[in-house]
């Protein structure tokens, strides 16, 4: 049978589906900032930006950025009736002291129990640099990844031991991916959906991995 | 009577030793003290030691400071950027030395410092590189209630420079918006801070409830002109 990957709009839209009204929760930088666009209406979700925003908009109008406003990837933003700004030390505690509900991040692998590699690709050479994804990796209630399950070699992104550096342990609960959704356990992976078309038994060829069936 | 008004920036910087470890505020285009750190290169101090979160942008400001080799060290939790070609080729040639920290560990080994705290044990960093110490040892660690800590001790600054933006003879500062960054953390962790603000106001103009860093923490507070740069923060309308 085939089947078609997800858009990044159609995936954006999958990850703000489970996001429950009342949430607040922290966009990472790159393709999670999407969902943003994407949260169903009548659901009021509260976005957090690690500089020290609670209630962060979206983007300003032409002509009417601040640059004392703006997101972690840098780049101007609004705030919302009811927002607030606080400094940096208050904004890491909220993330490490398990204040946010859910937490999107983009990784470069992540293993089936949940160990996250999204900072370094260790190359020799290479400058590293970390910034908040050590502690917004292990600091949300919740931390789903949003990724392709594939690099464009076609090699899988979930891993059972992840070979880049890791940016923490165990923590990533939820893989949304342009082919799958899945959940970590401590016992492995278990499937929550699949792209219409895309068997259990090719999913598990293209990872390389057993994947549970999804829980009843 | 209590004035901690600086008549200039190069007034403000006056002894400033080498060797010092300066706290220099600001997280992308908001809340960089660019005229203080324009004035340390004129002030010309040596062997110093430099946190941010990171590590300069283009040709000027922090990267203007690296540039003149002044910079043994940098703390830093994103130094790597599309334009820090700067830093890149210091720390590509062994000319300064990198110490990178998550940015929440940099926030928080800060306020340690500013709060009395002799280390902390955080999740962050935990089973990761950077739970090891530069000489690539493991830093400490300790289960506590099941969960995994590495031991981070605190940032102490000789001086900070940070960027506000109303402040009083007391030193009490208040900020705008996401401008406040690391300013008001680094404001408890130096010897002595140095805050610019765009006005000075009189005692009893600032909102005591809205007063975000008392004037305990600051020293000395100069008023500088609100530029239309991106690097300073506030772009005005063309």
């Amino acid at each position: 049978m085939s089947y078609t990957r997800r858009s990044k709009d159609e995936l954006a839209r999958r990850v703000a589906q489970d996001i429950h009204d009342g949430a607040y929760v922290n966009l990472g930088i790159g393709q999670p900032t999407l969902v943003a666009n994407h949260i169903p209406e009548g659901r009021e979700v509260i976005l957090h930006s690690e500089n020290g925003i609670l209630g962060m908009g979206p983007a300003p109008a032409a002509g009417s950025e601040d640059y004392d406003l703006i997101n972690a990837g840098k780049q101007p933003v609004t705030l919302l009736p009811g927002g607030a700004y606080f400094h940096h030390a208050d904004s890491f505690a909220m993330m490490r002291g398990g204040h946010l509900d859910i937490c999107v991040l983009g990784a470069f692998q992540v293993s089936a129990t949940g160990d996250l590699a999204n900072w370094s690709t260790g190359e020799a050479g290479s400058i590293p640099a970390v910034g908040g994804a050590m502690d917004l990796a292990i600091g949300a209630k919740q931390t789903w990844v949003m990724m392709d399950l594939l690099t464009k070699q076609g090699q899988s992104k979930v891993v059972q031991t992840c070979s880049y550096p890791l940016t923490g342990i165990g923590c990533v609960k939820r893989i949304y991916s342009d082919l799958a959704t899945l959940e970590c356990t401590p016992d492995g992976l278990r499937l929550i959906d699949a792209v219409d078309g895309l068997g259990h038994a090719e999913l598990e060829r293209l990872l390389g991995l057993p994947v549970q069936a999804p829980a009843c | 009577m209590i004035d901690k008004i600086a008549p200039s920036v190069s007034a403000a910087l006056a002894g400033l030793q080498d060797g010092a470890t300066v706290l220099i505020g600001g997280f992308g285009t908001a809340g960089i003290p660019t005229e203080l750190i324009n004035g340390l290169i004129e002030q010309g101090a040596r062997e110093l030691t430099v946190v941010n979160n990171n590590a300069g942008n283009g040709d000027s400001g922090l990267a203007a400071l690296l540039k003149t080799g002044r910079v043994r060290k940098i703390i830093c939790s994103f130094p790597r950027q599309a334009d820090s070609h700067v830093f890149d080729g210091l720390y590509r040639s062994g000319q300064i030395e990198l110490e990178l920290v998550p940015q929440g560990n940099l926030a928080e080994r800060l306020r340690a410092a500013g709060a009395g705290i002799g280390a902390f044990f955080t999740p962050t960093g935990y089973g990761t590189e950077l739970a090891k110490n530069p000489d690539g040892s493991p830093k400490e660690t300790r289960v506590i209630n099941g969960r995994p800590y590495v031991l981070e001790y605190p940032i102490h600054g000789d001086v900070a420079l940070i960027k506000a933006e109303r402040g009083d003879r007391w030193g009490n500062l208040t900020y705008r918006k996401a401008a406040r960054n690391f300013g008001p953390v680094m404001a408890t962790a130096a010897k002595r801070t140095i805050a610019t603000v765009h006005e000075i106001v009189e005692l009893g103009a600032l909102d005591p409830e809205a007063i975000v860093t008392p004037g305990i923490h600051v020293s000395q507070v100069v008023r500088i002109e609100r530029v239309a740069t991106q690097a300073g923060g506030f772009k005005q309308a063309a």
